[in-house]
Parts: C-alpha cells; sequence; structure tokens
C-alpha cells in the first residue's frame, strides 16, 4: 500500500497539468503519474503551440475579437454537429478566462506565428511551443507542491461500483505499488499510438501510419475505463490524420514532417494515377482530409509532384524533396512506372485552363477534362527538375473517448456521474469533437476541462 | 538548422530564430551572423521538442557556440593570430604573465631597488615608479593596437554578414543594437531568465554580466577622467577618495571583482550540454583577466599608501596592458560581434518593416 493522496492525475500533458495545479489551488494533495521519462514527458502537448479561446476584443497577442458564438459556429461547421452542445457551450464559455488564467500559472504567450497568421484573431501562441508551456506549467506545480513521478506506468485502476479506490503502478526503480486516492483526474490521452488497437478499425493499413506524437499514448488507462463501467464516447473509427513525409520517423516526428504543398502540385499513388481534387479548398481546412485520402490508397502511400517554380511558395521542409531532371528520373527515383507518371502529368497538363493563380483565395486556374479535376490553383508541371515528397499518414490523435458531463465527471454506462473520477483532455474531447478539427481545440479541452476536473476533484476530496 | 527553419515555434523567444526565417538556405556568413545574434540563454533548448535524446537531437545553443568560437577564430587580424583563440587560456595566462613579470622587472630595473618597495605618498606618487609619459605612450599603443586590430576584424565580419543589405548601419539600427546590447534584452530566456544548471531559469548571469560589463565601462571611464584631469587641469594621480577618478574606479573595481566571480560560479555549474567545451578556456581565461585588473585595481587603491603600492601597481599595469593587447584575440570580441549583429538584425527588421 502506497500514500493516499487526495487527487491522483494520470498523465502529464497540459490537460493533466492544469487539472493537477487547479486542483491543488483547490487545496488538495495531488500526485501526477506520468508514464513517460522526463524528457519526453506532457504527451502531445510538446508538440502543440496554439490554442483558441473565445475573446470579446483584440489583445496585446490577437488581432481582434472571437466571440463566443463565433467559436461554436466554428465548432459547428468542423465536426458537422457531432458534439454536445451544452458541454461545448460550456467550454467555449470557460475558454474566456483561460486566457488570464493560463498565464497566472506561469504560461507566456506571443503574437501569431510566422506562416500562420491566418489564426492571429482566433489563436493565441505560446511562446516557444508546447513544451514551454509544458514547462511553465510543470514549475508552476512543483513549486505549489504537487508531486510528480515519471515513468510511472499504471497497469490497473480499481474501481468499484463507478468509485475509483486505487492505481496499481509499475515503476522502473521503485517497483510495482497501489497508490490510493479519494479523487481520480484520467488526463492520460488517446490510443493513436498502439498500432494494434488502430488495426481492430483500420486493418493492416495501420502497419503504415506514422504517428505524430507521442510514443507513449497507447490508451491503456482509456482501456481500463470502458473496461471498467464508464461510457464510451466518439467514433472509434475516427481520428485525426494528415499526409506526412513517409522518411518522418514512425513516432514523435512532430510538426516539422508535415507538407502543406498540395495545393501547388498534383497527388498521385503507387500507380501514379491522381485520386483527389487537390484544390478543393483553401489550404487549413483541407489539411486533415489527406491523411485519410492517402490511408485510402495501396500501401498508404502517396506523392506530392510540383516542379521548380513553386518551391519557395511553402514553408522549407525537413525532408528535402525528391528531385528529377525529367519527369521519368523522378519516377525512377520514387519507385513509380515512368510511362505512368508521365502519362498523368501530361494529361494533367493538357486540362489546365488558363487563370490568375493566387494561392490565398479560390482562384480560377482550374482544369477541364480530367477525372478527378483540381478545381482550383492548376498550373502545368513543366519546369524541371521535377519534384516530390512521398507522403504517408499521420495520426495525431483519436476520438474515442469517455463521456463527461459539465463537472468534467465521467458517465458511467447506466448514465450516472462516476462519485469521484474525472477526465480532461484528449481522453475526453470526443464529448466535444465528433469528428473533424480546427486548430488549437485540442488545448482548449485539455485547459478548459482541465482545470475544472482538478476543480471538481477537490471539492469531492476535501468534502 | 532545418529542423528549426521548418519548425519555428521558437520565434518568439529571441532574435536568433526570427532571422533565420528571412533566409531559406544559409551560407557561412548567414552562420556567422546566427551565431553571433545567439546569447547563449538556453531557453530554445530546454523549449524544444526535438532536443536530445530525441532522434533529431537537435541543441541551438550548443551549435552557435561552436559557430561562435570558430567564427572569431576567422575574422581575426591579423589572420596570422588566429591560431590564438584555438588555446586561447593558455595564450591569456602566459601574455598576463610575462606581461606583469616584464612590468615588477621593469620597475626593479629602472629605478633604485628602494623605489620598488618604497611608500610614495601625494601627487605624483605613481610616476615616480613609471614616469607619466611612459605609462601614456605604452598604454596608448596597446590600447591604438587593440582599436585597429578589432576594427580590422569586426570590419570582417560585417561584410560576411551584411552582404544582401551590405553598406553602412543606420543610426536608427545602432541606437537599437546599443539599447538591445545594454540591457541584454536576449539573454533572457524569452522573458523568464537565463536557464543554467536545471530548467528553472534565472537571471543570475544577466545581472553578474551587467556588473562586468559596466563594471569595465566604469574602469575605462575613470581612466578616461584621470587622463583628462593630468591633461587639462594639471592635476596628477593620485587622487582623493571622493574624486571622480577614484570613486568610478571604485565602483568600477567593485563591479569587476563581484561580476567575474558570479560569471565563473554561472559557468562552472552550467549544464555542460549548452556549451562548447572547446571555449572554456577562452571564456574562463577573459573572466580571469577582469577579475584580475579588477583585483589588483582595488588593492592599489587600498594599499597605495603602503611599501605594497609598489609591486601591486606593476601587477595591475601587467594586468591591464595584457588585457588590452589579448582583446582581439579573446573573448572580449563577443561583445563587439554580437553588436555588430544586434545592428544588422536592428536593419533587417527595419527594412523588413519598411518592404
Amino acid at each position: 500500500m502506497g500514500s493516499k493522496y487526495d487527487v491522483l492525475v494520470i498523465g502529464g500533458g497540459n490537460a493533466a497539468l492544469c487539472a493537477a495545479i487547479s486542483a491543488r489551488r483547490g487545496g488538495a494533495s495531488v500526485l501526477v503519474l506520468e508514464g513517460a521519462p522526463k524528457f519526453y514527458r506532457g504527451g502531445n502537448t510538446r508538440h502543440t503551440r496554439n490554442m483558441r479561446c473565445a475573446h470579446d476584443a483584440a489583445t496585446e497577442i490577437l488581432t481582434g475579437p472571437y466571440t463566443e458564438e463565433e467559436f461554436w459556429e466554428d465548432l459547428l461547421r468542423v465536426t458537422g454537429g457531432q458534439t454536445d452542445e451544452l458541454l461545448a457551450r460550456h467550454m467555449i464559455r470557460e475558454s474566456k478566462d483561460i486566457l488570464n488564467w493560463i498565464v497566472e500559472q506561469g504560461v507566456r504567450w506571443q503574437p501569431s506565428l510566422g506562416g500562420t497568421l491566418s489564426l492571429g484573431r482566433t489563436n493565441s501562441f505560446f511562446l516557444g511551443g508546447g513544451r514551454a508551456m509544458l514547462n511553465a506549467l510543470y514549475l508552476t506545480a512543483e513549486q505549489l507542491g504537487v508531486e510528480v513521478e515519471y515513468d510511472a506506468e499504471v497497469t490497473d485502476l480499481v474501481i468499484e461500483d463507478g468509485m475509483f479506490l486505487a492505481a496499481r503502478l509499475k515503476r522502473p526503480i521503485k517497483g510495482e505499488t497501489e497508490m490510493r486516492a479519494t479523487a481520480l483526474v484520467a488526463a492520460a490521452g488517446g490510443f493513436e499510438a498502439n498500432i494494434e488497437w488502430l488495426k481492430q478499425y483500420w486493418g493492416e493499413a495501420a502497419d503504415n501510419f506514422l504517428i505524430r506524437g507521442t510514443p507513449y499514448n497507447r490508451g491503456s488507462i482509456l482501456k481500463m475505463l470502458l473496461d471498467k463501467g464508464v461510457q464510451e464516447v466518439g467514433d472509434p473509427t475516427q481520428c485525426h490524420a494528415v499526409a506526412i513525409d513517409a522518411r518522418a520517423p514512425k513516432f514523435d516526428g512532430g510538426i516539422i514532417t508535415r507538407h502543406d504543398s498540395v495545393v501547388f502540385g498534383i497527388v498521385v499513388n503507387k500507380h501514379a494515377q491522381r485520386f483527389y481534387d487537390e484544390g478543393e479548398d483553401i489550404w487549413p481546412k483541407r489539411y486533415a482530409i489527406w491523411g485519410r485520402l492517402v490511408a485510402a490508397q495501396p500501401d498508404q502511400i502517396a506523392y506530392i509532384i510540383f516542379d521548380s517554380t513553386v518551391v519557395s511558395s511553402f514553408m522549407p521542409t525537413l525532408f528535402p524533396p525528391i528531385a528529377g531532371q525529367t519527369v521519368a528520373e523522378l519516377a525512377g527515383k520514387l519507385g513509380l512506372d515512368p510511362a505512368a507518371l508521365e502519362k498523368t502529368i501530361t494529361e494533367f497538363n493538357a486540362a489546365v485552363r488558363p487563370g490568375t493563380f493566387d494561392h490565398t483565395i479560390l482562384d480560377d486556374c482550374r482544369t477541364e477534362g480530367v477525372t478527378p479535376p483540381k478545381t482550383h490553383w492548376a498550373r502545368k508541371i513543366e519546369t524541371p527538375p521535377y519534384l516530390a515528397y512521398p507522403v504517408r499518414p499521420g495520426i495525431t490523435f483519436t476520438y474515442l473517448g469517455t463521456r463527461v458531463n459539465k463537472e468534467a465527471r465521467m458517465l458511467m454506462a447506466d448514465g450516472k456521474p462516476s462519485a469521484n473520477m474525472f477526465a480532461a483532455g484528449e481522453i475526453m474531447a470526443g464529448n466535444v469533437l465528433g469528428k473533424g478539427y480546427a486548430a488549437g481545440m485540442g488545448m482548449t479541452i485539455g485547459s478548459v476541462f482541465g482545470r475544472i476536473a482538478g476543480r471538481e476533484a477537490a471539492k469531492h476530496a476535501r468534502n | 538548422m532545418t529542423v528549426c527553419n521548418s519548425c519555428r515555434y521558437c520565434e518568439g523567444l529571441c532574435a536568433v530564430f526570427p532571422a533565420m526565417e528571412m533566409r531559406r538556405a544559409f551560407s557561412d556568413g548567414d552562420l556567422n551572423y546566427l551565431a553571433n545574434l545567439c546569447h547563449s540563454c538556453g531557453a530554445c533548448y530546454v523549449d524544444c521538442q526535438f532536443s536530445p535524446p530525441h532522434e533529431f537531437n537537435v541543441n541551438v545553443p550548443k551549435t552557435l557556440a561552436v559557430a561562435r568560437a570558430e567564427s572569431y577564430a576567422a575574422y581575426a587580424w591579423p589572420r596570422a593570430l588566429s591560431g590564438a583563440f584555438a588555446r586561447n587560456g593558455l595564450v591569456i595566462s602566459i601574455v598576463a604573465a610575462l606581461s606583469m613579470a616584464a612590468f615588477i622587472l621593469g620597475f626593479a630595473a629602472l629605478n633604485d631597488r628602494g623605489v620598488l618597495i618604497g611608500v610614495h605618498t601625494g601627487p605624483g606618487a605613481f610616476y615616480k615608479l613609471m614616469p607619466h609619459s611612459a605609462m601614456a605612450v605604452l598604454f596608448s599603443a596597446a590600447f591604438l593596437y587593440a582599436v585597429v586590430a578589432l576594427v580590422m576584424s569586426v570590419r570582417a565580419f560585417w561584410h560576411d554578414i551584411g552582404a544582401p543589405i551590405g553598406g553602412h548601419a543606420d543610426g536608427g539600427s545602432i541606437f537599437q543594437a546599443i539599447r538591445d546590447a545594454g540591457e541584454l534584452r536576449y539573454l533572457h530566456g524569452g522573458g523568464v531568465g537565463c536557464y543554467n544548471e536545471d530548467d528553472k531559469p534565472t537571471d543570475r548571469r544577466k545581472l553578474f554580466h551587467h556588473l562586468t560589463f559596466y563594471g569595465f565601462l566604469l574602469c575605462f571611464a575613470a581612466t578616461s577622467v584621470a587622463t583628462l584631469y593630468h591633461y587639462l587641469l594639471g592635476r596628477e594621480a593620485p587622487y582623493p577618495w571622493w574624486d571622480l577618478p577614484v570613486v568610478l574606479g571604485t565602483l568600477g573595481g567593485v563591479g569587476l571583482i563581484a561580476g567575474p566571480i558570479g560569471l565563473l560560479v554561472a559557468k562552472s555549474r552550467r549544464a555542460p550540454e549548452l556549451l562548447d567545451e572547446n571555449s572554456y578556456g577562452m571564456d574562463v581565461g577573459f573572466i580571469a583577466m577582469l577579475f584580475l585588473t579588477g583585483l589588483t585595481g582595488m588593492l592599489v587603491l587600498i594599499l597605495r599608501e603602503t611599501a605594497a603600492m609598489g609591486p601591486l601597481l606593476a601587477l595591475h599595469l601587467g594586468a591591464v596592458f595584457a588585457l588590452f593587447i589579448t582583446m582581439p584575440y579573446g573573448k572580449f570580441v563577443h561583445g563587439i560581434y554580437r553588436f555588430a549583429a544586434l545592428v544588422r538584425y536592428a536593419q533587417e527588421r527595419r527594412s523588413e518593416a519598411g518592404s
């Protein structure tokens, strides 16, 4: 038997730390169990950089107001209505105060980053990025007296009738133990790094997925909770997937493996065939569909093909493009059939209609007589060297989670609220995000529900 | 650098990252520019999701520290002396020792034995050991040499980093750079302080650097005022304790003793992964020289009415002389290059804002 805490927080990212700090400020003794080693602490928060919060007026870092109503409309649009309105509106209302609260916890903001100016009004950026934010939260938590254990793998949860009693954990040095607490906050992320689990929904294709974030989000806590009677929420087959460089590491490649060059060229599969309209919509909006599109292609691989005229149109990339002086040479380097790629590009070029290129609007550069069409930003690919990025689906996060109410309290399968179990962050994001995504929303869910969960858990523990 | 330029999360931390973003490819000059713009606060290492043990192994402070040390040697004038940077600690110590010994022996050889260890008081007391004119000629020459060597070096640096805009620095940019350098704007970890021995930031290094730098300036001011006294007013040193040169020198001396001690302690504690271990000798050598200058100066002041004054004055003059002639070949240049880099950065920002 280990010692007993008021509040046990499982997880170590934004949601977990906000919960820990808020519970500690609420007068509770708090232990944080982070499954990762210290360097990798914080789950996917390490790779984030901004948060979407409602605000009624421009601030030092935000260029204009972003009302609750507008936030709600954006959320409704990206989720296609798959959201819990009561919970979502509550979150949006609370997000206003988070802008200040998070600063009180030591996190600093900066104006919108270069290359992401389209978010300057709606999203607040962390100075130094997500890891800087985490460092600040950990520092504050430790100064307040929150205890943190790293490499703490939770192997089981003792739950009776919806009541959390203890967590069993395995630690590399201190060995196995049981940690009791009066209340639990589960903030341990999704299961995107658990390839076996992904295979349940995606089959063998999941072997070809790359995981953009932490390798520690294996969903073990989520699974335990669902197995022990917590109600699930969200579509288990859904995950946020974007097209990232196929040469990226299997895990943890983060932001720098992404490609925003789709709109400047064409995308072909391993048979050198195009398969989707590359110019369907303004880039940020379409960013997240390409992961799923590539996942549906044979061997889950695709190639963004463009020519030397557009190289400086997008951000520099970590992995340089693969180049060929001729289309055939490029095809050879990519392992594609040269004749097929030449045919695809020739047909595409022939279909390009004249127009005035402007990548910031839905311009009039489009194709005619080719399937699928490219409806905007279509320009001929004809100036060597010809260039390509190989891409694979990069999984950012999963949507399956535990159902919660406005107090961030988990609901059991029978609909009753748990006596002492709360959830925050990705593990319950599916309550608000049934599908789709808008930049910075994950951090909003983490901070808002983390803060609420910690407060409510402390309240429960003190009673 | 490619990792940094495709990530950009750090761009709000300091000047290095915005400057990096203005470029897609990096020449040697660009790298030297970024390296000297970096104040080594460590924030970008602690905040980086790709720093070791991550497989991308990004360590900007160390990479730039190594590049910085190499840039000092690359721009040294005359070129023949650039090797002085390689084993800088040794070079500085030898020069300092020789210089001090030369002054002691010189005093002893040129004067009666009694003079070196005699008690001298009143105006002109110091000049019984070494005539003022000789002192003035020797130190002016050393100082002028340092200035010429530094000007030549910084010209080469400026040319190398300034190519795209080129030309002369405008007053506004220089003023901006003076402010940025004067307050050590970028030695602040993006606002919270420097990262030193752990992940808890402090402003300690900034404080000690301020003590050292402003201590140095005050001492320089003290010497300048004394020179004016001598030539314009005909008043000879030593001056009473309340007089301007002594007040300035005392304040500066305190800074030059406390500052370097603090910096040395901070350096010895600092996380080794942030540092270029090869420049340890250079860093310590320079800090030690400043400390020695401050310490011997203060001792001369305190003991100037005793028999110890002679030897102490020799030591002090030796230290100052060595400091001057090694200036272009040691850590002193960091301030010059960093200032030039800040001017260049201010220029870039202004031209970007204007375009």
